[in-house]
């Protein structure tokens, strides 16, 4: 099967064929966007200093090298855990116009209303894999919001196929991490009624 | 050896240690890596696994931190309370953590609370954070040092329940995280329960118990069969890697314990994700040094 990339700027059209549970690549440009970058859009009103419509934003905080003369070298960029901007992500998608989400783990409701409503999908990223990331950055373009220092620093970045991308919620309304949840919590009632048997050591 | 000479060996040692843990893996955790991924068959969760594996060679070869988060560093200490630095300790450790960040590099995680700024040094207030046993008649220093990554961090929980939910209560609460938090975080994960009286008891047993090697077993059988039973139990669940489903999901559970007072059984979780960075170096007291977590040191 062809790989499947995404180019930067996104439309929505080019997200309508992609489903939960495929697996993607991004080329084009990448601004790192967390925890205290989406407060200050959604709680500070203030507007993000970088234009990141049908564009992609990554939950990460990387490790920096600086150059000197306002350079900088990507060393290290994995994902963060996703879920921390779940408070802020469906009206942060619907201020923006992002189109493409990476991150890790899951996200809940918010994110998938902001996704089906305005057509933008998440992904994982697989985490932990930080240097596999960094190897497909080219070169670090824009640095806003340092005062927030190295980890929350907006990075804008140029990237060639970034991934694997692993779809967890689409534009139709899925999320994988959602449905995966309900296997979960079934099978771990089975498992705690099992355990349950052979832990009565109060008696 | 002075004591200034003694001082600057061992926090350039603590440093490239620290420095060092951020690039390789110790070696139970790569076995058990490589364990778990041999067991996988859906394509997706294998794919993972192989980007994992890329990642940590990758790591190698251009020799930087496989992972971006390289935590709030956190030393637990096992220091005689013969140990000739003793009183140098702290600043040692303190010192290594400002050395290993420029040179690995580690990505700055300290902020100062309050007062919200990053202070760009990865040290703060109580950065690096120093767990002190003073273990008496000996005169050597066992450091256990750990990247306490966001991820990792994140799905800590503790409680106090009532003797009635018993230790059904614990397996109830320890399932919990593992199916709210702890797929979010990045499992296969290592899951460390505590079991005490109050708290911050529980919740330093939990952490201590992820500085144990894998596959390791309570000494009490009763807990250590409690161990083999939440292993197989949440491997059962299936979280797989990244918690996109999978065969298993955790890399091992380590339980540590104390005594409980009679109306109350205080329990904590803690999980160390995937990406394990956790090292063991001990000093003696002329500052020879052993490392038996990883094997290949090569600082």
């Amino acid at each position: 099967m062809a790989k499947k990339v995404l180019t930067t700027p996104i439309q929505a059209e080019d997200l309508e064929d992609i489903h939960v549970g495929d697996v993607i690549y991004l080329t084009g440009r990448l601004t790192t966007c967390r925890d205290v970058a989406h407060r200050r859009v959604i709680e500070e009103k203030r507007p993000l200093p970088v234009d990141v419509k049908d564009g992609a934003i990554l939950h990460a905080g990387p490790i920096i090298r600086p150059l000197g003369e306002d350079k900088y070298e990507m060393v290290t960029v994995g994902p963060t855990t996703s879920m921390r901007m779940e408070k802020f992500e469906e009206e942060f998608i619907k201020e923006t116009g992002v189109r493409l989400i990476i991150g890790k783990g899951g996200m809940g409701d918010g994110t998938m209303r902001g996704c089906r409503d305005y057509k933008a999908i998440h992904c994982v990223f697989p985490a932990g894999c930080a240097v596999v990331a960094a190897t497909c950055v080219e070169e670090i373009i824009d640095a806003q919001w340092k005062d927030l220092g190295m980890p929350e620093t907006l990075w804008t970045s140029k990237v060639k196929e970034f991934g694997p991308l692993i779809v967890s919620i689409d534009t139709h309304g899925n999320n994988i991490f959602e449905e995966n949840k309900v296997i979960f919590n079934k099978r771990k009632e089975e498992v705690y009624e099992e355990i349950c048997r052979e832990v009565r050591f109060i008696k | 050896m002075t004591k200034d000479d003694a001082v600057l060996r061992m926090t350039d040692i603590v440093a490239k240690f620290v420095a060092f843990t951020g690039k390789r893996l110790p070696d139970d955790v790569r076995e058990k890596i490589a364990e778990l991924a041999g067991q996988e068959e859906e394509p997706l969760a294998k794919a993972i696994y192989q980007t994992m594996l890329k990642n940590q060679e990758l790591a190698q070869e251009l020799n930087r931190p496989s992972c971006q988060d390289t935590g709030a560093i956190q030393f637990f200490l096992k220091c005689g309370a013969n140990f000739p630095y003793m009183s140098e300790l702290s600043g040692i450790l303190r010192e290594s953590v400002i050395r290993a960040t420029k040179e690995a590099p580690l990505r700055h995680n300290a902020v100062e609370t309050f007062d919200e700024y990053n202070t760009g040094k990865n040290v703060a207030l109580g950065i690096p954070s120093l767990f002190w046993d003073v273990v008496p008649e000996r005169d050597d220093c066992e450091i256990y040092t750990y990247m306490a990554g966001g991820g990792c961090s994140l799905p800590g929980h503790a409680k106090v329940l009532m003797p009635g939910e018993g230790y059904e209560g614990v397996t109830r609460f320890v399932l919990d995280v593992m199916t709210s938090y702890g797929l979010n975080a990045c499992p296969p994960l290592l899951v460390g329960v505590g079991i005490g009286t109050s708290v911050e008891v529980a919740a330093l047993h939990s952490k201590k118990a992820l500085m144990r090697p894998i596959g390791s077993h309570n000494p009490n059988p009763r807990a250590a069969k409690m161990e083999q039973l939440l292993e197989t139990g949440i491997n059962k669940i299936g979280l797989g890697p990244q918690g996109l489903r999978g065969k298993n999901s955790v890399l091992g559970v380590n339980i540590e314990n104390s005594a409980r007072h009679p109306s109350v059984i205080g329990v904590a979780v803690n999980v160390g994700c995937w990406s394990h960075r956790r090292g063991h170096i001990v000093f003696d007291k002329d500052l020879n040094y052993t490392i038996d977590s990883h094997s290949e040191v090569d600082f």
